[in-house]
């Protein structure tokens, strides 16, 4: 059957709902109206106002009664309604969600998603289309997973919802009408393992969640020039699967990282970074990094110049050193431009 | 003719003063214009919390002294605080929930967590010593408020559970100027949380006085803005503090929600070993707070009452001094802790890149082994 993320999210919170009346979903607009996104359509009308609720509008105070809940023995899955709208969150979700299970030598966990609606190419306005995945995987503690396809939306879901420690659960809204043939309920591979999304020689192109249709564009585009791509979808940063990527590099000898997340101190960096350390001595080139731009998310008009776009990676591709000359782009001392 | 807001914000506000029963003297004080009634509690409480109390203080100079000796890293006292750290503490059973700052040693040792597991935090060989779920006490909290609105959480939790079980949770009056109370009270009004906001209000956040933390007539009236009821209390009359106490726990095991306490009462220390209070308040205040001193009112009143002699007096000081004595023994001991323990409770199973990070460690520590 053709399943949407958005409607194989919705089928996992219902599944997990049903499986275990510890299970509560709460967020702001999640009741009645079934989200913004829709992704709780139906689920109040379903189990009721005592299992799906609307919040008071603050998503510390979503959070940190998610963590109350928990001590309880609940299984709460917060929304946070946009990506920019959860840094008011921060402070529960680094302080306490990340350190509970450490800070008390084991004797707390806390078995929380929290969901996160996140990146752009939706025309969003302001503060609705950041890439905030970076905070998060930075935090010690918090597992951070973000599928690319409905059939792992569904699974890493309810996966989040089954796992003993907090998952930050993000999801990448301009995939939630993606579709898909599939049935459910499905099961795909657990946290940790990233999956080979189409195989090839020539490159490994390493990606995750709203980047991985692009990556794959750029690799049916990049197969007519000669190069024979392969693309890594993460599904979770946290836990990173060190050991696809490092595999699929050393076979290929060249790396190209995408994401739409800016790329300073980010993400991409990171593991561009993993793959440099283990894969030196197969590299031909320099792993590239393709991200959004060092600057604010920008105004809708504005966004295509943005993201990381097919030909943005082809070209980093096409600057992989393949007639064995050095790259030229980073010649001057100090940052282009 | 009074309007329903009217009525309901009547039904909110707290009384105009201080609920007081003992003043400092000893003298019982006759009840005129609170909000609500407050009967003296039982003579057989008093004396219990004044044993609690003369134990919490010697405790709390026992603490403040193993900084000195350098045991601690660093220790706030509550000394001046007792009424609230044992008077709130002794309130509660064992079913509810309290949700301590860091502030609150005294009350943890109040609710029977040995003393040890409770400076484990402060000494440095773990964030909390003790069991959060065995002992229905939450890991000491740092970043202020933010636990308050765990303790909405978790009274909701509790009311979904179907028990009449309470969730206490203490916060001091600069943490009043944080979101998190805001949100907190805000959540438990909505959900009918049962759960008891207790300000311990010392009149100082660190250097920083109440008159810059907020305009408000007292800072019990900011749960109006929110529906809770709010009341407060002379906090270093242990005698009210019980009787406000047991008016909260009514309302919250009732089932009509939250609770807002502010206690008035003094940290005559500073606000911990490593701060010079002389910099921001002086003596003749710290001496004046000292004439209110809320163990020498309650022993008073007991005295008076035929409840306490010098027998009973120097037998609960020597009590004290022995567990004084042993919690210094006991922290004289090194305590072991072990390097690899780093990697066990970051998730419930490692990561790969634990692993890797653990590895590491390991060859290092078995390195380090060979060299000595």
């Amino acid at each position: 059957m053709t399943v949407t993320m958005g409607g194989a999210l919705n089928a996992a919170l219902r599944d997990a709902l049903a499986a275990d009346d510890d299970v509560m979903v709460f967020g702001e607009d999640v009741g009645t109206l079934g989200g913004v996104f829709r992704i709780t359509d139906g689920l109040t009308q379903q189990f009721g106002e005592e299992r799906c609720f609307d919040t008071p509008l603050a998503e510390s105070g979503i959070v940190g009664f998610a963590i109350g809940m928990c001590l309880t023995g609940f299984r709460p899955v917060v929304e946070m309604q946009f990506d920019a709208f959860a840094y008011p969150a921060f402070e529960q979700i680094t302080s306490h969600v990340a350190k509970m299970r450490n800070r008390t030598t084991g004797r707390v966990g806390l078995p929380l998603v929290i969901r996160v609606p996140y990146a752009g190419g939706i025309g969003g306005v302001e503060h609705h289309c950041d890439s905030s995945e970076g905070y998060y995987a930075h935090t010690p503690g918090l597992k951070v997973v973000t599928p690319s396809d409905a059939a792992d939306a569904y699974s890493l879901l309810r996966e989040a919802i089954d796992d003993p420690d907090p998952v930050v659960f993000m999801e990448p809204k301009a995939l939630y009408w993606s579709k898909q043939d599939i049935e459910l309920p499905c099961k795909r591979p657990a946290f940790g393992k990233a999956k080979v999304r189409r195989d090839g020689d020539d490159v490994t192109l390493v990606t995750y969640g709203p980047s991985v249709p692009t990556a794959l564009k750029a690799a049916e585009a990049a197969a007519e020039e000669g190069w024979s791509v392969e693309v890594i979808d993460l599904r979770t940063i946290v836990p990173f699967d060190d050991e696809t990527v490092v595999r699929s590099v050393r076979r290929t000898g060249r790396c190209v990282v995408v994401s739409e997340a800016q790329g300073f101190a980010g993400v991409a960096g990171e593991i561009s970074a993993r793959v440099t350390e283990r894969c030196f001595h197969s590299l031909a080139a320099p792993v590239a990094r393709v991200s959004g731009l060092p600057t604010p998310y920008p105004a809708p008009m504005l966004e295509k110049t943005y993201l990381p776009g097919v030909e943005r990676i082809l070209d980093a591709i096409a600057r992989l050193q393949w007639d064995d000359q050095p790259d030229l782009t980073y010649a001057e001392v100090g940052a282009r431009g | 003719m009074e309007t329903t807001v009217e009525a309901m914000t009547a039904a909110l506000l707290p009384s105009p003063n201080p609920v007081q029963l003992i003043d400092p003297t000893g003298a019982e004080v006759e009840q005129a214009g609170t909000r609500r009634d407050y009967p003296m509690p039982s003579a057989a409480r008093l004396r219990e919390v004044w044993r609690a109390m003369v134990i919490g203080r010697r405790f709390d100079i026992q603490a403040t002294a193993l900084t000195k000796q350098g045991r601690l890293a660093v220790y706030p006292s509550s000394r001046g605080q007792e009424a609230c750290q044992v008077g709130a503490t002794l309130s509660i059973t064992g079913d509810d929930w309290l949700f301590p700052t860091y502030r609150e040693s005294m009350a943890l040792v109040t609710r029977g967590i040995d003393p040890v597991e409770v400076l484990s935090l402060l000494r440095g060989d773990s964030h909390c010593g003790y069991d959060p779920i065995a002992t229905k006490t939450a890991a000491q909290c740092t970043p202020l408020s933010t636990q308050l609105i765990h303790a909405a959480g978790a009274g909701y939790g509790e009311k979904r559970r179907g028990t009449d079980n309470v969730a206490l949770a203490f916060i001091g009056d600069g943490a009043t100027s944080e979101g998190d109370f805001h949100e907190a009270l805000n959540f438990a009004a909505v959900f009918e949380a049962p759960t008891i906001f207790f300000v311990q209000n010392n009149k100082y956040a660190i250097s920083v006085p109440l008159s810059k933390q907020t305009k408000a007539p007292s800072l019990a009236y900011k749960g109006i803005g929110y529906g809770v009821p709010c009341e407060q209390v002379d906090g270093n009359d242990p005698a009210a503090v019980l009787a406000v106490m047991d008016v909260a726990l009514q309302h919250c095991r009732g089932g009509n929600g939250p609770f807002l306490i502010e206690a008035h009462t003094y940290r005559l220390d500073a606000h911990t070993n490593a701060d010079d209070a002389t910099r921001y308040r002086s003596s003749d205040e710290v001496s004046a707070w000292l004439e209110r001193d809320p163990i020498a009112r309650v022993e008073a009143w007991l005295r008076a009452h035929g409840e306490l002699n010098d027998d009973i007096v120097s037998a609960t000081n020597a009590e004290a001094e022995a567990k004084a004595a042993e919690l210094r023994d006991r922290m004289n001991a090194d305590p072991s802790v072990d390097p690899m323990s780093l990697f066990d409770n970051v998730f419930a199973a490692r990561t790969p890149q634990l692993d890797e990070a653990r590895a590491m460690v390991a060859t290092e520590l078995a390195a380090d082994s060979k060299e000595v």
